[in-house]
């Protein structure tokens, strides 16, 4: 385990500028507001090698210069608080442990690409996370952090908190910017991307809240000391939400070139009751289900991509040998019925034609063909729909049926090994 | 004052502009027991940030956290994703329908709890978990579920 983004997390009274300032806090942005020019700070992020931490792992120092390359009288900075993928729980403790760090990477971002307004948008589920933001942003408004001419400088940056109210969706970062416009949380068609056309049509820079709490650190440190955590293709350290069938669930920090196996037998402490691990899920319900087998792969964004893997927010459920693949993937098809803003076809009825089809197997009525079914569909999905939640959302699928096609096979047959199922069909039956 | 006041109220503290409608409607639904907005609430927010009234009740209908059905005094939002699944939610769901004698999406007929589904909401590590109102409740099991329902009915009273 190490302790570099999360450092001040429950060390230090969140709200407490004073003891923020004492460990450290405001010099990343005191230096680069006063010593440097928004092009140092933003080559620095990009030799930084630091990718964005809330599931697609862009390049940070990238973005930054995309939207800071725009012309535009007014741009926005927004930091992605609406953490919503299940499992995840790694931002809520930046949230509410650090507040001030997460806008002291606000106020260097907006620095770097030239906002000067700024939201947070908070999913509505952390009610005590909106709070602490309110009252953190109040206080740094008195002190001269937040508002016009900071620190006396040519510089005006405020921030408005802003709660989300209970969709998935909105953390698919146009689907987000449509919802603080005050509309339905649906997703754009990209491109354009926000860098390019955000907010109200303007110049937008999103990033998500561990993204935003690495950035005063570079400052601090540098970027040479930041790529001394991590491996070459993963600069740093990743905060890891772990949970299910282990023995320690939490938010732990690692640093990159961990084995997933370490993490879950050595920081996470096995399996619980000494059962045997049958799968993880990596990345939150749109994440890849992967054998044990697997679990001798380093978290790495190069190394996951060998395998067409996506690191996604780092969240990881451990299930072991009690559950149902065919049950685990009609619940997981069951949440993106739910959460699907029905825009787009292939992802509005993908799914529900998916859980028929899964529903079909594990009512033992199921064939061959519904497994052809379910795969035809899931490919489809990834490729068409419109945003990620429509593209991911059969991963689960795609790759148990890699690793375990033989429990859907099984399952056609009229047999389920965990006994999860109760098949009263016509399927044929076992022995 | 009556809910028309009151209502009208939270546009005036919140302001006009269409961003707003949002966090216009979770302080509008805060003002009644039932937790959901009344039909009426919706036509004063159209009126008053000049939105149409379909927009208003889409935005109303589409986020999870907005209803413009009527719940109960305890809305009891038991959590189905993953990490919940994996750690037997299932047996939270039977255990609140066997105490209160309601299905998923119902009412008691005393008004006082109703039960739904929720989308994951960060407490995985005390997974079984549930949210009642705003309060979080972990590590649930058959009889947790029947002390809480207890200790709720009497708090009611």
């Amino acid at each position: 385990m190490k302790s570099f983004v999360s450092k001040l997390c429950g060390k230090i009274k969140p709200l407490s500028l004073k003891e923020y300032r004492d460990n450290g806090g405001f010099s990343g942005f005191e230096k680069a507001l006063i010593h440097m020019s928004p092009e140092e700070i933003v080559s620095l992020i990009k030799d930084s090698n630091l990718k964005g931490r809330g599931g697609a792992s862009f390049p940070t120092g990238l973005k930054w210069q995309l939207v800071a390359a725009e012309i535009a009288t007014e741009k926005y900075v927004i930091c992605n608080a609406d953490e919503g993928e299940p499992g995840t729980f790694k931002d809520k403790v930046l949230l509410e442990g650090c507040p001030m760090q997460i806008i002291e990477g606000m106020l260097v971002a907006a620095y770097a690409v030239g906002a000067s307004k700024g939201y947070i948008y908070i999913r509505g589920e952390y009610p005590k996370s909106i709070d602490m933001f309110k009252k953190a942003t109040n206080i740094l408004k008195t002190e001269g952090y937040l508002g016009e001419h900071i620190l006396g400088q040519d510089f005006n940056f405020d921030i408005e908190v802003r709660s989300g109210a209970g969709a998935y969706v909105c953390g698919e970062e146009t689907a987000l910017i449509e919802s603080i416009e005050g509309n339905t949380g649906r997703a754009r068609f990209k491109p354009p991307y926000p860098p390019n056309y955000g907010l109200w049509g303007r110049p937008t820079l999103v990033n998500n809240v561990e993204t935003l709490a690495n950035i005063p650190l570079i400052l601090s440190v540098g970027a040479d000391e930041f790529k001394k955590y991590g491996t070459a293709a993963s600069s740093g350290t990743k905060l890891i939400s772990a949970s299910g069938n282990i023995v320690n669930k939490g938010v732990f920090e690692v640093e990159f070139g961990v084995s997933l196996r370490d993490i879950i037998y050595d920081i996470c402490g096995g399996i619980e009751n000494e059962n045997e691990l049958k799968f993880i899920q990596i990345g939150g319900s749109s994440g890849a289900c992967l054998p044990e087998k697997l679990l001798d792969l380093k978290l790495d964004f190069d190394e996951f991509n060998k395998h067409a893997i996506g690191l996604g927010s780092g969240a990881i459920l451990a299930v072991d040998k009690t559950c149902c693949i065919l049950d685990f993937v009609k619940m997981n098809t069951e949440f993106f019925i739910h959460e699907s803003c029905g825009k787009c076809t292939s992802c509005r009825e993908g799914n529900r034609h998916i859980l028929k089809a899964v529903e079909r197997i594990t009512n033992g009525y199921g064939t061959d063909r519904d497994i052809e079914i379910i795969k035809n569909i899931a490919k489809i999905m990834k490729e068409s729909s419109l945003c990620g939640l429509g593209q991911a959302a059969p991963t689960a699928i795609l790759t148990t049926l890699e690793y375990f096609y033989d429990e859907y096979k099984e399952h056609v047959e009229g047999y389920c090994s965990t006994g999860v199922c109760e098949l009263k069909g016509e399927a044929i039956k076992h022995g | 004052m009556d809910l028309k006041s009151n209502t009208i109220e939270i546009v005036e503290r919140i302001g006009y502009t269409s961003d707003k409608l949002i966090e216009i409607l979770i302080e509008a639904q805060l003002l009644n027991e039932e937790h959901y907005i009344t039909e009426e609430q919706l036509k004063i927010i159209s009126k008053e940030l000049k939105i149409s009234f379909s927009k208003v009740y889409g935005i109303a209908s589409f986020y999870s956290m907005l209803s413009t059905k009527k719940k109960g005094k305890y809305v009891i939002q038991i959590c189905n994703s993953g990490p919940c699944y994996i750690n037997k939610a299932k047996n939270v769901v039977e255990a609140f329908e066997k105490n209160l004698g309601i299905r998923i999406g119902e009412v008691t007929t005393d008004g006082l709890f109703s039960m739904e589904y929720i989308s994951c909401f960060g407490a995985c590590q005390i997974a079984p978990a549930v949210k009642i109102n705003e309060k979080i409740y972990g590590n649930l099991d058959e009889n947790k579920v029947k002390q809480l329902v207890e200790t709720l009915k009497k708090e009611a009273i």
